[in-house]
């Protein structure tokens, strides 16, 4: 592939307004914003509309307003420990959570890769389709199901395995939290895994089992190490979203699932405080600059 | 594959796909349910769908999630190609790591920093919050992911056919849509179906850049879900589903002829040289 690409294509006008219109709009949507989020991060709060003091009006009084800038919505921050715990907790249930989808969904994918060939496009079909339907809806799914008085609890009194009046304590726990995420990612990480699988040499697992290597030894030294690059993309693909996730855990994890998503939302539409939201956010973008550089290289390989 | 793995397989995929269907069928299921309590079967009625019909605050936000999906799928797409061509042909350019960056990154980005800052920077420019700022929010989320789609049917292109075109005289723009684009169209097709539902989905960046006169739907059904679960969510729900799974079962079964068809011409032209 690398000595296709090596030839550009003769160069036209064109090209410059090719590259041009979508590099301007990235630049004016997508960094842009970020350095206005900063920039909000380092005024003061205010109560007018918007509610924060204005940080730069004008390119001429900027030194004058650069001895404006304060840090006092970071110092905030380390003084009020629910963030710093918020923080942690959102990291501790994303790697949770990154962990048991890959439990859950190596299996699954293992399982259509090993599938006929005939099946394996419906398949792939199969897992994308919820994938396609609504977040929102699907986590609201589980809201009827694991309330306390929800289809849940009633099946497992159908099944006797509960008391008439025993009822199943899951909704707005931590539990719920990860029911939720592991049902909405679960595409996230079959996909990549699939397509890391589905490469994998057949022949290699024949040689290795005419050789006399027992099957559960041959997947751990062949099977999955082949299958690692799938594995890494699986992982970063929904770790790095997981841990800013704000729907699932304000929808089955109540007031006892701290994550830092919730934090800001609750910052912003509900104390308004633009300046310190800001801050949650520029902080939340630091821890996760070291995994999302990853993920790019990692792409940029593929 | 001896007989005790394909037993795992067959196990693990059965599995698998009830865990990713069966709250989705009770939640469609519940939505023909009589009754209020959303848990109590009380018969079967299409009662929530007869509601549905008559509210208004609804059909408005419906309204205007579908007008904002095909806007802003619209424009993402025409940057998303635009983006996936450049990544994929020009590969040394000034700017180029920070562009492929740009394309990239908000695929992980989680959507409560995407919104945040959005909104932030509307705000700013003193762009008035409503209709167009979720459109632009939407086309800057999506044409990351018509870029990756579109990019992966460019890497398996045949260049020849463009290159033929180019050196008998054929301008650039002419080759591109004469010849690359009807190439790449199921990439690029798939790509706008994409961005039309993610558009259709997205809950937390509509609700950071939005004003008044333009809640969406997924902005609608999460106030209600606050207030509690109720049958005609459900409804909605299903309608949603369904239209979705309709459009993307159609549009595989139509890519899927159209790629047995051009392999059948390309066999009989090949027969008949």
């Amino acid at each position: 592939m690398a000595e296709r690409r090596t030839r550009d294509v003769k160069p036209f006008l064109g090209k410059w307004a090719l590259v041009a219109v979508p590099y301007l709009w990235s630049l004016l949507f997508f960094l842009a914003p970020f350095l206005i989020i900063f920039k909000i991060s380092l005024s003061e709060t205010a109560i007018a509309m918007p509610p924060y003091t204005p940080v730069i009006a004008g390119v001429s009084d900027l030194w004058t307003k650069l001895s404006d800038f304060t840090f006092d919505n970071y110092v905030f921050l380390t003084e009020d420990p629910l963030y710093y715990s918020a923080y942690l907790s959102s990291l501790r249930i994303a790697l949770v959570s990154t962990v048991l989808l890959l439990i859950v969904g190596y299996p699954i994918a293992y399982g259509m890769a090993r599938a006929p060939k005939s099946l394996r496009n419906a398949l792939v079909m199969a897992v994308i389709l919820p994938f396609w339907t609504s977040f929102l809806i699907r986590v609201y799914a589980w809201i009827g199901i694991l309330k306390p008085e929800g289809l849940l609890t009633i099946a497992l009194q159908g099944l006797g395995i509960l008391g008439p009046n025993e009822q199943v304590h899951i909704y707005n726990t931590e539990i719920a939290v990860f029911i939720g995420i592991v049902y909405s990612y679960l595409p996230f990480m079959v996909l990549p895994l699939y397509a890391a699988l589905e490469k994998l040499d057949a022949t290699l697992l024949e040689a290795a089992a005419d050789l006399g290597c027992p099957p559960t030894k041959s997947f751990w030294v062949i099977t999955f190490p082949l299958s690692l690059p799938g594995v890494i993309a699986g992982c970063f693909l929904c770790f790095i979203p997981i841990v800013g996730e704000f729907v699932i855990p304000d929808l089955l994890g109540g007031s006892e699932t701290l994550m830092i998503g919730k934090t800001l939302w609750a910052e912003f539409f509900n104390n308004r405080d633009w300046p310190v939201s800001s801050a949650v956010a520029v902080v939340l973008l630091i821890i996760l600059v070291v995994p999302i550089v990853i993920f790019q290289n990692q792409q940029k390989k593929a | 594959m001896n007989k005790t793995t394909s037993w795992f397989n067959v196990t693990s995929l059965v599995l698998g796909f009830a865990f990713l269907y069966v709250p989705i069928l009770i939640l469609m299921v519940y939505s023909f349910n009589a009754s209020k309590l959303v848990t109590v079967w009380g018969g079967l009625s299409a009662r929530w769908y007869v509601e549905l019909v008559h509210d208004q605050a609804i059909i408005d936000a419906a309204w205007v999630t579908i007008r904002v999906g095909f806007l802003s799928a619209s424009f993402a797409t025409v940057l998303g190609t635009m983006a996936a061509l450049v990544l994929d042909r020009y590969r040394k350019f000034h700017g180029r790591a920070l562009f492929s960056g740009m394309v990239y990154a908000p695929l992980v980005m989680p959507e409560v920093i995407t919104g945040l800052s959005l909104l932030l920077l509307f705000v700013a420019i003193g762009f008035d919050r409503g209709f167009w700022t979720v459109v632009i929010a939407h086309t800057t989320l999506t044409m990351c992911f018509v870029a990756v789609v579109v990019q992966s049917r460019l890497v398996t292109l045949d260049r020849s056919l463009e290159e033929a075109a180019l050196d008998l005289g054929c301008p650039p723009v002419k080759t591109f849509f004469l010849i690359t684009l009807p190439l790449i169209l199921p990439g690029v097709v798939a790509g706008w179906m994409l961005a039309f539902t993610l558009s259709l989905d997205d809950l937390v960046i509509a609700s950071f850049t939005t004003g008044p006169g333009a809640t969406t739907l997924p902005i609608k059904i999460y106030s209600m879900v606050r207030l509690g679960v109720t049958p005609e969510i459900n409804a909605i729900s299903t309608i949603l589903i369904s239209v979705i799974a309709v459009g993307v079962i159609v549009a595989s079964v139509l890519s899927h002829r159209s790629q047995v068809e051009k392999e059948k011409a390309e066999r009989a032209v090949f027969l008949a040289g």
